[in-house]
């Protein structure tokens, strides 16, 4: 048992105490301590002091003494993680949100190293259920948000301690992993993919694996999504809490000026294709709340990850610019003789383009419509050309 | 009270380095535990100007903008993203160069906003300026035997910024620390092409006033000064130049004590924060000896 937890207790006592179960209170007869399970009434202060190591005193203590922040996103965040109520008591409509009590929710972030098990490396895969929830299989309870996998578990007087990886990365063991305990070193494992390449949207599913942060504390988890997916962790809530937000693309579209002053001109379906674009789940884990406008939906599948987007990202303004632009041209009629096959093979080589798959055709792969030899031979054949056309050299990127 | 500090900056679809300084020196301020909380929002990058303020506790919000001068982002982009109530810009009764703190609510957050000047203009810069030289040359004391010139983008894109270039080397001459100062410019006269014509002395420390290393810094200026006929193949520093030394310091922006520049304007904006002013000016001070050379080009977008 620690003392800071038995101080607190008795402290708090005087006032009241009425949280995830727990009710403590002081009485002309002594102490009275309930719990969903116990009873305890006329306590001496020393009784008191000596129930200060059970469950609901220690979840007490770290959720009102340790994380607080009421109301604040990064609270309703860690109960996320630990599949808890995440208004605990006061919430007026439990049904609504729904959580784990203090014993279940402990045995889970005990694990199995407390309810039998060895302890040791997990070798089986986490089951995570539809709400993202699940057991560890090296004894935590486990979460996702995007590519994160997070496992809660209970470390030196109960506080939780987190792991977060690459949800790919669950099986690994973390001595294989590069291990980190600065939150801030996210911003660099997330700038690059595993083709060392930058990632302009945070949010794309392009996270790099290898990488561990294998105990951090409530603060230092926040920190470390936060840098990862920004912002995501505020919107979740906001929209929780029923008020996310959200700028349509006519809002948005209007809004700008300077260079991004023409996206206003893209036609509405020029929008739609912009969603299927770059907005599914495939391009970005952010779920799509914007629409074309207020009660106008669009077609595009929005994505069903748990963090919403509530208006056209950066990239997507700056895209759509470059489209405004080509869709103003006039449309032509153009006559090409292909064989069937080279057809195809068009729409292969778009196809592989466009699934960031032309990378990973292997040289010799002649099967592959998108293999370079083949689209060689096609340009040699189809393109007069031949090497390179450079196109219009219009490869401004935006400044402003 | 709680305060936050939020460092915005342009940030880049392109080149991954870009936010790196806005990252360094956001870090620097955050160690010195001035603000209860230190953020970055981005107008490419996330969390963007739109959002970043949620990811704010505090309520009481010191907002400086990473840019070199007054114009179109701080005027207009900046405060619509960031949904500063009211935002006119008369409010900050600025010449161009003067513009200091203007207090609004949030809209979509509720927070107290003080929206200051950018870190380009306030006078703490022309010191980072110097520092830079001292960055470059590795020599605590340089001045004597040297000249020094500030260089940026010129009229062309924003009058406010060629003020800007201006505005610091007159201060930097009226140091009286450097044999010659002298402003330059990409796209004007006097011209950065033309470095050498306008120093007598055989050293010179050349200081592009530039928030980030990009396309400018790390391509144009050093192909322009010829310290190097293709940017992708490198330059030495010092170079030799038509019989002078070019000391080529990259972008000012990436000098450790432009974090004393957002204190700075923080507390002019009424932060509280004077203690991790002297702090940070003695942490990021440069040791006689090592000379820092710039990194390697990065494209920019
Ligand atoms: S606008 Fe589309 S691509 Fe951009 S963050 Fe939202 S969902 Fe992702």
């Amino acid at each position: 048992m620690l003392d800071r937890h038995a101080d607190a207790l008795v402290r708090a006592a005087g006032e009241g105490v009425d949280f995830d179960g727990l009710r403590v209170s002081s009485t002309p007869d002594g102490y009275r301590f309930e719990t969903p399970e116990t009873t305890a009434e006329g306590l001496s202060e020393a009784d008191l002091r000596g129930r200060a190591d059970d469950p609901y005193v220690t979840n007490w203590y770290f959720w009102e003494r340790e994380v607080g922040g009421h109301g604040r996103p990064r609270r309703a965040f860690l109960r996320r993680a630990e599949d808890a109520p995440i208004h605990s008591t006061d919430d007026p409509d439990p049904e609504e949100d729904a959580g784990r009590a203090v014993p279940d929710r402990y045995a889970a972030l005990r694990g199995s190293a407390e309810a039998g098990g060895d302890g040791g490396e997990a070798d089986e895969a986490d089951a995570v259920d539809g709400d993202g929830h699940g057991a560890g299989g090296d004894g935590g309870l486990v979460t996702e948000w995007g590519q994160l996998r997070i496992e809660a578990t209970l470390g030196e007087g109960d506080a939780r301690r987190y792991d977060l990886r690459h949800v790919d990365d669950a099986d690994a063991r973390a001595a294989d992993l590069d291990s980190h305990d600065d939150p801030l070193d996210a911003r660099e494992v997330g700038k690059l993919d595993g083709r060392e390449r930058y990632r302009p949207l945070k949010t794309a599913p392009s996270l790099r694996r290898g990488w561990v942060f294998p105990s951090l504390d409530p603060r230092a988890l926040t920190e470390a999504v936060e840098a990862f997916y920004p912002a995501t962790v505020a919107n979740w809530y906001r929209e929780y809490e029923g008020e996310l937000d959200v700028d349509h693309w006519v809002d948005t579209a209007e809004r700008q000026t300077g260079i991004y002053d023409v996206i206003d001109e893209l036609p509405r379906e020029g929008v739609e294709y912009v969603a299927e674009a770059c907005c599914v789940d495939s391009q970005c884990l952010r779920r799509r709340e914007w629409e074309y406008d207020e009660g106008d939906d669009l077609a595009a599948d929005g994505g069903d990850g748990p963090f919403p987007c509530r208006e056209p990202c950066s990239l997507v303004v700056a895209a759509a610019r470059k489209w405004t632009k080509l869709e103003a041209e006039e449309e032509r009629e153009y006559t090409f003789t292909l064989t069937p096959s080279e057809r195809e093979q068009v729409e292969d080589i778009v196809g592989a383009v466009a699934d960031g798959r032309a990378a990973e055709i292997r040289e010799a792969d002649l099967s592959e419509g998108a293999n370079r030899y083949r689209a060689r031979y096609l340009r040699a054949k189809r393109f007069a050309d031949g090497e390179s056309d450079a196109g219009d050299g219009d490869t401004d990127d935006a400044t402003e | 009270m709680s305060q936050a500090l939020v460092v915005v900056a342009h940030g880049s679809h392109l080149n991954p380095d870009s936010s790196a300084p806005t990252y360094d020196h956001a870090d620097t301020v955050r160690a010195t535990g001035a603000f209860d909380e230190v953020r970055t929002g981005f107008w490419k990058e996330e969390p963007s100007l739109r959002e970043v303020l949620r990811t704010v506790e505090a309520d009481e919000v010191y907002v400086v903008p990473m840019f070199i001068s007054e114009g179109y982002f701080t005027e207009q982009v900046i405060p619509r993203e960031l949904r500063l109530d009211g935002w006119d810009v008369a409010d900050w009764e600025s010449d161009g160069l003067s513009a200091d703190v203007a207090t609004y609510t949030a809209a979509d957050t509720g927070q107290t906003v003080h929206y200051c000047g950018p870190v380009g203009t306030h006078e703490a810069m022309t010191d980072v300026l110097v520092r830079r030289a001292e960055s470059v040359t590795g020599d605590p004391d340089v001045g004597e035997g040297f000249g020094f010139a500030v260089v940026g983008h010129g009229t062309e894109r924003n009058e406010n910024s060629a003020k800007a270039i201006e505005y610091h080397a007159e201060r930097v001459r009226e140091m009286d620390r450097f044999d010659e100062v002298q402003a330059l410019y990409m796209d004007e006269e006097p011209e950065v092409d033309d470095v050498t014509d306008y120093f007598d002395s055989d050293d010179v420390v050349v200081v592009p006033l530039f928030v980030a290393d990009g396309f400018h810094t790390q391509e144009d200026i050093p192909e322009d000064m010829g310290l190097t006929d293709d940017y992708r193949t490198g330059y030495d520093v010092p170079a030799d130049v038509d019989g002078h030394r070019i000391w080529y310091a990259g972008a000012v922006g990436t000098e450790p004590l432009l974090a004393d520049v957002l204190l700075e304007r923080a507390a002019d904006a009424g932060a509280d924060v004077s203690r991790a002013v002297e702090e940070v000016r003695e942490s990021t001070r440069v040791a006689a000896g090592g000379s820092a050379s710039p990194s390697p080009p990065e494209a920019d977008d």
